[in-house]
């Protein structure tokens, strides 16, 4: 397996979730207007990210994947293979991580939560953050490794939303044709960062 | 000249509001103050007097090109006529007047094909890059004008700058249609779908290079398509060591090559038309930094970034199997596109950082970006493009910690008084 060095290398810049993989778009071009609102989401996005991704693992390696029932001692559970509810499984999990974090933020760290507060529910469906989980169990990562990768997906959306929020900030003082105005000139603005992110495609370290 | 002013002035109320020719007053606009300084003054609350306005600026840049041009031309047609004479000699082809109408023509004027001849070479090299050059202008300048009289802005002299710019990135070899479908993409949507000259955020001589780059890469890589003959190839000093074995290293360039350190400084090396020569971008950085137009602050930390980690991967030669870890800072200097790139691109004032602080860290994040690319991608034997645009990305962040950092601060020092 590799490095996680390189694991985080890969997942930040030559896998970016946004640019590379064009995942969790709809918060990605809906709360990317202003510099501030996307560094709470960005962050917001690190943690959940990092946890679901990790816990997610835990679940595939020692209750979904043929033969993971094994260590129940029941007969025959070596045989028994639930990949087929691993969708369920996972979305479920992120809601309710989702859940208890925004619990536990809002009783103990209530400085965090009104920070962090209305992003927590928009992740739930953010497309990224399953997918962070689904590309974690294609490509069979041990726990160690999930974990990294889970920060660094998560590191490298948030990065991508810094950035596209400040060209957007910028892009105020433009002058784009109307028809163009809003969703429009965004799109093709991501698909320009996309191209300059294309610089890390291939890199294998 | 007298007749010339009143014959514009006479037109005048034809293209000015509820004139017949309205639609096309930026196409008057144009010429009018191509020719004539305008007439115009600033009647706002708020403005700077200075004689430095956006079309001396834009000049000053082409001005500040011209070494690069010329080199561009004199060495296109070295090149050529360096492949053509290796050609004869190996009797691949038996004369060089028979090989287009470029060679046609240079028979013609009585030039001839001699490597050693400076005028021959600058007319072969003229006679490849006007083409590219002429295409460049008609059609970016097609699109320029159309979005000037249908949104009703002004023709700026930005295309100017781009339009010399890319032709100068591009191989010798690059079909003409691609040269238009390039450009296009560039002032269009690099450019125009944000409003024009100064709105954008992506330098747009580079995003039609890299949207070339990466729809044609057969035309736009590799070692076929950096002389302009038929059939010969020659590798760029940064192709040839990418693809070396490790025990060659640099050998690969000086002795593979046969290019020495000179060579490449000078700018006598198969490469993108203007992007060989070091010592032509160096004048045109003097140029740039004296009349104020580029910030030196750029140029230096994108050299110090693109040095410094060129150095440190230099330290760590020994022990990789990668042979662009050999490559010393030096030859990294003169080698590619930096030079050029860190010159007239990575100092684009619309595209770059604009606060001082800013700038130091959007020319290090180039910097850096560029060997990274070159050393550890084996996909690009060439980094700087991609690196600036990469920059240009992140130059609106940057800039927008810059100003956060300095409201903080001065809400900390009112606060203390």
């Amino acid at each position: 397996m590799e490095s996680h060095l390189s694991l985080f290398f890969e997942s930040v810049f030559s896998k970016n979730l946004a640019l590379a993989f064009f995942l969790g778009m709809c918060t990605y071009l809906a709360l990317s207007k202003s510099v501030k609102t996307a560094w709470g989401l960005g962050l917001a996005v690190i943690v959940i990210q990092t946890i679901t991704v990790a816990l997610n693992n835990l679940i595939f390696q020692y209750l979904l994947r043929e033969g993971a029932l094994s260590w129940t001692g029941i007969s025959g559970a070596s045989e028994i293979d639930l990949r087929f509810i691993g969708l369920i499984c996972y979305i479920g999990t992120i809601a309710a991580m989702v859940q208890i974090l925004e619990m536990t933020l809002d009783r103990f760290f209530p400085a965090m939560h009104q920070q962090l507060g209305i992003f927590l529910p928009l992740i739930t469906v953010n497309c990224a953050i399953l997918g962070g989980t689904l590309l974690m169990i294609e490509s069979d990562l041990d726990f160690a490794h999930s974990v990294t990768y889970g920060f660094s997906t998560g590191v490298g959306w948030a990065l991508a939303i810094l950035a596209l929020a400040g060209i957007r900030e910028k892009l105020k003082y433009s002058d784009v044709p109307p028809a163009l105005r809003g969703l429009g000139i965004t799109f093709i603005t991501v698909g320009l960062m996309s191209l300059a992110f294309m610089s890390f495609a291939g890199i294998d370290i | 000249m007298k007749a010339l002013r009143r014959y514009l002035d006479e037109l005048h109320p034809k293209f000015a509001r509820g004139g017949p020719w309205e639609r096309f007053y930026p196409l008057y606009e144009a010429a009018d103050t191509f020719l004539y300084s305008p007439a115009d003054v600033t009647d706002g609350p708020s403005h700077i007097r200075d004689a430095m306005d956006l079309k001396r600026m834009m000049s000053l840049v082409v001005f500040a090109l011209g070494p690069c041009i010329l080199m561009a031309c004199y060495n296109t047609g070295l090149q050529a006529n360096l492949a053509l004479e290796s050609q004869v000699s190996a009797g691949v082809i038996a004369s060089p007047a028979d090989t287009g109408w470029r060679a046609a023509l240079l028979e013609g004027l009585g030039l001839g094909f001699s490597a050693g001849n400076v005028l021959a070479c600058f007319v072969h090299g003229l006679l490849y890059f006007l083409p590219v050059y002429l295409m460049t202008q008609i059609a970016g300048g097609f699109w320029e004008v159309l979005f000037a009289c249908i949104r009703r802005h002004e023709v700026n002299e930005g295309f100017l700058v781009t339009g010399m710019l890319f032709p100068l990135t591009l191989p010798p070899t690059i079909p003409l249609w691609q040269v238009a479908l390039g450009i296009s993409f560039g002032v269009v949507i690099g450019k125009e779908v944000f409003g024009g000259t100064g709105k954008n955020f992506l330098n747009p001589a580079l995003t039609a290079r890299a949207f070339l780059y990466f729809a044609y890469p057969a035309f736009m890589s590799g070692d076929k398509v950096w002389v302009a003959v038929d059939g010969y190839t020659a590798a760029t000093p940064l192709g040839a060591l990418a693809t070396a074995p490790k025990e060659m290293g640099i050998q690969s360039i000086e002795t593979g090559l046969d290019i020495s350190w000179a060579d490449a400084f000078l700018g006598t090396i198969p490469g993108s038309m203007g992007e060989t020569s070091t010592l032509c971008c160096l004048l045109g950085a003097i140029v740039l930094i004296a009349t104020g137009v580029g910030s030196w602050r750029i140029m230096l930390s994108v050299l110090v970034g693109a040095l410094g980690s060129a150095a440190l991967f230099n330290l760590g030669a020994e022990g990789s199997d990668n042979p662009m870890f050999q490559m010393t800072p030096l030859w990294h200097l003169v080698t590619g596109g930096l030079a050029f790139g860190l010159v007239f691109m990575a100092t684009d004032p619309v595209s770059a950082s604009m606060t001082e602080s800013g700038k130091w860290a959007y020319g290090l994040l180039i910097g850096v970006m560029t060997t990274l690319i070159r050393v550890i991608n084996p996909g690009y034997p060439e980094g700087i493009m991609l690196a600036i645009l990469f920059g240009n990305v992140f130059a609106p962040l940057i800039d927008y910690v810059v100003i956060q950092a300095n409201i903080k601060r001065r809400l900390a020092r009112s606060a203390q008084a």
